[in-house]
């Protein structure tokens, strides 16, 4: 966990104070509504179809048991008792008041959360790898650098008012949980031949209207150069990016209509002008970041103590173990993913009362800590492999053992119409319709690693264009209608989509997943070829034939 | 008709023919004709401090006079989302 300074702690409730005076003289008609919007946009409020929408930064998805109790209590006391975990680490909370936001702004303060870059045409929440700082082969922990952007990022006037909301993500794994490829600016942490820490730079990834895997602009720049390179970028985006038309206002559209090349050559320009300067990062600032992180002082365990064996015995601890548990660098200790997939559930959603037991299983499991992935689901880090079958029957309790982690249940979804006022098209009874398809966890593992992903208009909150199905809800006439595509992945091997055919309506769209699947498992060369791997050998051809050859 | 949201908690509203907000659908003014339907816009818009992000939305007229939303994403806003939540109540 990273401590805030008493600096961090200064900004923030200075922050609270500021939003406390600019609500009232809102609600008092000091301040138009025109005027006010951006003040409270730069505070993560959105007005959404039913009410206000307030989404609170989780950086680099990093959280502790404190903080999640408090997330809790928020939900609790100013929103209908829960919360809503995001693609980008975040939660939202639905359906909170305007008046009361000071205070929930406040209470979240107290434990050293804001709601600061969650929107607004910003540098947005940085986000990373959720398996950060424990996952087996990693280089190092990516958080010191998520975090050191974070600080120079935060509330930075350069990077205010860009032509558009900037992204950036981080690994430091060769397995990229952080999807790096389809954000504004991704980092790929590496070692060079004298083993100092630098970044493979990838510029103009995103989702969205126009979707574009990222591109390398730089194979490493040396972690000492970090700060002026990614500013080299930001200032050529602010000089160059369209700030006339919003639909061609990302770095991705920049990027791709200058060209990579051009683009990097005009970045060099403007770091050659600015690289031996103030924001060269001294090893002493780096350690000074890393050392007001805290880890774990984890015991020699055993890899396969008795408690462990023991419970292999049971079929239903086996499935979710199976799914759910991940080697951890240490081989005593596990990371445990906790499904926020339920069976017929709203992807991503978590009452005050799962938030506050899991807060109660870090405490007692994980040393305080808790983690937010992209994927909305929660992880554990720091789990003794001991303590798994007492955690399993713990989580089973409050509804957060399902089977499914990585399994064609684990649906991402944004929380479409029902909520958003962007969106044209509902996504989460589409997921809901689709898990109780697939409601046979046996059914599930036979089919395997398969990852869907909704959204419920072209913004693609949900993903949809790196879902290995992807679903992107449209109206067309009136009626909701459902774009499929398949092939999408958003991991080191990232690749968008393809169109399967014509859109389909709303109550046809798990019927033709459930042919999708049923190709998948007749084309399959054996049984371990996973989804993915099939549509690339095969391309789409077949699965068009399956679903439209009777439609 | 011309629905907004109420500045101070979000909640859906909806413009009466009185001047003032309702959130009942059923209170709803009901214009016929373009030129209406912006007249009563401009006069929504103009309470910038009882509500936000007024516009006018569709309705459909019942055989019985009565009002329903006139479309998928009005019904979503008069009734509320077309799924359970996470916590009844």
């Amino acid at each position: 966990m990273y401590a805030y300074d008493e600096l961090d702690r200064t900004l923030i409730n200075e922050r609270v104070s500021e939003f406390r005076d600019q609500v009232k003289r809102r609600l008092s008609g000091e301040l138009t509504e025109d005027e006010f919007k951006m003040l409270r946009l730069q505070n993560g409020v959105y007005l959404q179809l039913h009410a206000y929408m307030f989404r609170v930064a989780i950086p680099y998805g990093t959280l502790s048991s404190n903080q999640l109790r408090r997330l809790a209590h928020v939900a609790r006391r100013y929103d209908r008792g829960y919360g809503h975990f995001t693609t980008r680490q975040n939660i939202q909370f639905n359906w909170i008041k305007l008046a009361e936001l000071p205070d929930a702004l406040a209470d979240l303060a107290e434990v050293g959360i804001h709601a600061m870059q969650t929107s607004g045409n910003n540098t947005r929440n940085v986000t990373s790898d959720q398996w950060a700082g424990v996952a087996p082969g990693e280089i190092e922990d990516p958080r010191i650098w998520s975090e050191l952007l974070r600080q120079y990022t935060t509330l930075h006037p350069e990077f205010s008012f860009l032509p558009r909301k900037f992204k950036f993500a981080i690994t430091a794994s060769d397995h990229d949980r952080a999807a790096i490829k389809v954000h504004d600016i991704g980092l790929r942490l590496l070692k060079n031949a004298e083993g100092e820490t630098g970044f493979e730079v990838l510029v103009g990834g995103g989702l969205g209207r126009t979707p574009f895997i990222g591109k390398t602009i730089k194979p490493f720049v040396h972690g000492h150069d970090l700060l002026s390179y990614v500013e080299a970028i930001l200032r050529v985006y602010n000089q160059y990016g369209r700030r006339d038309n919003i639909y061609k206002a990302r770095i991705k559209i920049l990027v791709h209509e200058l060209g990579i090349e051009k683009f990097a050559k005009e970045v060099e320009e403007e770091w050659h002008q600015m690289r031996d300067s103030a924001l060269t990062l001294d090893d002493a600032a780096v350690e000074e970041i890393r050392s007001r992180f805290s880890y774990p002082v984890y015991e020699n365990l055993p890899a396969m103590p008795d408690e462990l064996k023991k419970a292999a015995h049971d079929p239903d601890f086996e499935a979710w173990r199976k799914n759910s548990v991940a080697p951890h660098k240490e081989p005593g200790y596990a990371i445990v993913t906790l499904s926020l997939k339920p069976i017929g559930g709203a992807p991503g959603d978590a009452t005050a009362e799962q938030m506050d037991g899991v807060a109660d299983l870090a405490d007692k499991y994980s040393f305080g800590e808790v983690r937010v992935g992209h994927e909305q689901n929660l992880a554990l880090p720091h789990v003794a492999k001991r303590d798994l079958p007492a955690l399993w029957r713990a989580l089973d309790k409050f509804g957060l053992a399902t089977p499914n982690v990585n399994l064609i249940t684990d649906i991402i979804a944004c929380p479409g119409l029902d909520y958003c006022s962007l969106a044209n098209a509902r996504s989460i009874p589409i997921a809901q319709e689709i898990t109780r398809r697939f409601a046979n966890h046996d059914t599930a593992n036979l089919i395997g690693r398969l990852h869907i992903n909704i959204s419920g208009c072209i913004n693609a909150c949900g993903h949809h264009h790196v879902g290995h199905i992807g679903i992107l809800g449209v109206e067309k006439n009136g009626e909701e209608v459902y774009q499929i595509t398949i092939g999408g992945r958003a991991d080191e091997n990232a690749e968008l989509g393809s169109l399967i055919g014509p859109a389909v309506r709303y109550p046809d769209v798990a019927d033709v997943i459930e042919d999708i699947v049923e190709a998948y498992l007749a084309l399959r060369a054996r049984p371990d070829e996973l989804f993915m791997d099939t549509v690339k050998r095969l391309g789409v051809e077949p699965f068009r034939e399956r679903v439209y050859a009777t439609r | 008709m011309v629905t907004a949201n109420r500045t101070w908690d979000g909640a859906v509203i909806y413009r009466t023919s009185q001047q003032s907000w309702s959130a009942r659908l059923a209170d709803a003014a009901i214009v016929r004709t373009s030129d209406e339907a912006r007249a009563l816009l401009a006069e929504s818009v103009a309470d910038d401090v009882g509500a936000i992000g007024a516009y006018i939305a569709p309705i459909e007229l019942k055989d019985g006079g009565e009002i329903a939303p006139g479309n998928l994403r009005e019904h979503i806003r008069s009734e509320g989302v077309t799924i359970d939540l996470p916590v009844a109540g």
